[in-house]
């Protein structure tokens, strides 16, 4: 035998742990996600069922665009505007649990995890009985005079809560906000107490301290929260048909209803992919500023 | 900080904390109300006969340990298949690795209903029949870059010497790994198992779609909001609030000073 230089020894093992999961990802995950477009160019066979045939159609997006572009433009609104009041809220909330948390920090991040724990739906059906006709915040709205003010303002209609995109925002952010406080909070936490003295050393008003210090310091966790939240939010089921009613329906009950209800496959395969295709964007912006590695997990 | 400054930031984190814990507090009261007709969302007056009977919807109890039973089937086996696809990723270096972590990323950058879309599609083609196994499969697969990117976070910031002293010591690798490796990677286990299961439990939408026949507790729900909300669904929603509340504390690290932060102080 032949004495040869001993070859660098490669585990083939790591290999070994990687199968069962690799193989999930690609069998549950990237080849249906690939077969929606084959499915996306298909007719339907009958009205009765969700079985199609191949028929290189690519009339079918411009239907669903024509019928669809409403709901899709009001699907990124209410998204961007539940985003927005999120990270109005979540910004000084991630502060205050950075500089002024002390020892309490942990707890507090608990505090600001536990609400997303609890049911998506409990907590849709707590908001419909917060915002209903006999709730309290109606109660309250008309108790100060203000319903006038906020009917102008659009944020009530007819008098309701309910049914309003208002409720759709109220419960999205709702559901976002511990996704836009936790990166915020985890690149706050990378900031050196250090500089924030040397800007008041430097005699640094608050204000400029946290427009050139803190802010430009929290981008990634900004830039990072904005797409866990932007993305669920565009596509999000729930609160638009339990809060918002038939007037808010968003992109994500159209695809539901046709794959569920209509049998109309290729057609909601075409919308799931304009849907993908928009928040792709999203998540190459990200990609280009500075990976995935920024998403913050517990 | 000024004391403007700081009025703002207290006021912003109370109006963030009053809409994150309305929805829950409302949930905890009406638990006690005692409600007229069918629906239990507008306040009439307390009582506890709800909790004395917390079982009484045999629908919902019937839906809720449906739920829990998939969501710990799915969420072991994410956990599982992630650990190990973590644990591959930060001990070696590997051709390809930036595909596998790209290709663990994106189910996480996709909205739920593309994968609910394309789970039953795929169903559909392989003459699949959803029911429980069809929801085991998608929900661990929902939760599978979940719980390996927190297993890989929690992994990256972990000692490698640790386990080397453990080997030096005498310990064949097998031992090292389970007598040290696992008890300091316990929380992050413990922590990833948490966020795959509620993930799992609370999913509507994916479950919606491959469900079938299968009534889990958010299919329930759902459907209550048309039939009727009974106030056994706030009793054991609080219930379930007050165990994720223990468990987040058992994988909340210890309150401790850290050294150098005296910042705002």
């Amino acid at each position: 035998m032949p004495a040869s230089p001993k070859p660098e020894r490669r585990p083939p093992w790591p290999w070994l742990l990687l199968a069962p999961g690799l193989l999930w990802l690609l069998l549950l995950y990237l080849l249906p996600l690939l077969g929606l477009v084959p499915l996306s160019l298909s007719e339907p066979l009958s009205r009765f069922g969700l079985e199609t045939v191949f028929r290189g159609r690519v009339a079918t997006y411009g239907e669903v665009l024509g019928a669809y572009g409403p709901v899709l433009l009001r699907s990124l609104r209410t998204a961007a505007l539940a985003t927005a009041l999120g990270l109005l809220l979540a910004y000084p909330l991630a502060l205050w649990i950075r500089f002024r948390g002390r020892r309490w920090q942990p707890l507090l991040i608990g505090l600001v995890v536990l609400p997303s724990l609890s049911s998506y739906l409990v907590r849709a059906i707590a908001w419909s009985s917060l915002l209903g006709d006999n709730g309290p915040v109606l109660a309250i709205i008309h108790g100060l005079g203000l319903g006038g003010m906020l009917e102008g303002l659009g944020v009530l209609r007819g008098g309701r809560l309910l049914n309003t995109s208002t409720a759709v925002i109220l419960g999205l952010t709702n559901s976002l906000l511990p996704f836009l406080v936790l990166p915020l909070v985890v690149s706050l936490q990378r900031i050196d107490p250090r500089l924030l003295e040397a800007a008041a050393d430097l005699h640094a008003n608050p204000l400029a301290c946290f427009r050139r210090v803190v802010w430009p310091l929290s981008r990634p966790g900004l830039s990072a929260g904005l797409l866990l939240s932007l993305i669920p939010a565009a596509g999000d089921v729930v609160n638009p048909r339990f809060l918002g009613g038939p007037n808010e329906r968003m992109i994500a009950n159209t695809i539901e209803n046709l794959l569920l209800v209509q049998l109309q496959a290729p057609r909601a395969a075409a919308l799931t992919l304009v849907l993908m295709g928009l928040t792709s964007m999203v998540v190459l912006l990200q990609l280009r500023r500075g990976g995935l590695e920024e998403l913050p997990l517990p | 900080m000024t004391r403007l400054a700081r009025a703002l930031l207290l006021l912003g984190s109370l109006l963030a904390m009053a809409l994150l814990y309305a929805p829950l507090l409302v949930t905890v009261l009406f638990s006690f109300n005692a409600p007229r007709g069918r629906f239990n969302l507008v306040w009439q007056h307390a009582t506890l006969a709800n909790w004395r009977h917390p079982l009484q919807d045999a629908a919902l109890t019937q839906a809720f340990l449906t739920s829990v039973g998939l969501a710990l089937a799915a969420s072991l086996l994410a956990v599982l298949l992630g650990g190990l696809m973590a644990l591959a990723l930060t001990r070696w270096r590997l051709r390809g690795q930036r595909w596998v972590a790209l290709l663990l990323a994106l189910p996480l950058t996709n909205p739920e209903i593309v994968l609910a879309s394309a789970l039953l599609n795929l169903f559909v083609g392989i003459d699949l029949p959803r029911g429980p196994l069809t929801l085991v499969l998608s929900h661990s697969l929902f939760c599978l870059s979940y719980a390996a990117l927190t297993l890989k976070a929690r992994l990256a910031g972990f000692d490698p010497t640790l386990e080397m002293a453990a080997q030096d010591l005498g310990a064949p690798p097998l031992q090292a790994f389970r007598r040290v490796t696992l008890p300091l990677l316990a929380p992050g286990l413990l922590a990833a198992t948490l966020l795959s299961f509620s993930l799992c439990f609370d999913d509507y939408v994916i479950s919606s779609f491959t469900a079938g026949d299968t009534i889990t507790l958010p299919l329930y729900l759902a459907g209550a909001f048309l039939r009727e909300i009974s106030p056994q669904i706030q009793v054991l929603s609080t219930l379930v609030l007050l165990v994720s509340a223990a468990l987040l504390l058992l994988a909340t690290p210890r309150p401790a000073r850290p050294p150098h932060d005296r910042a705002g102080a």
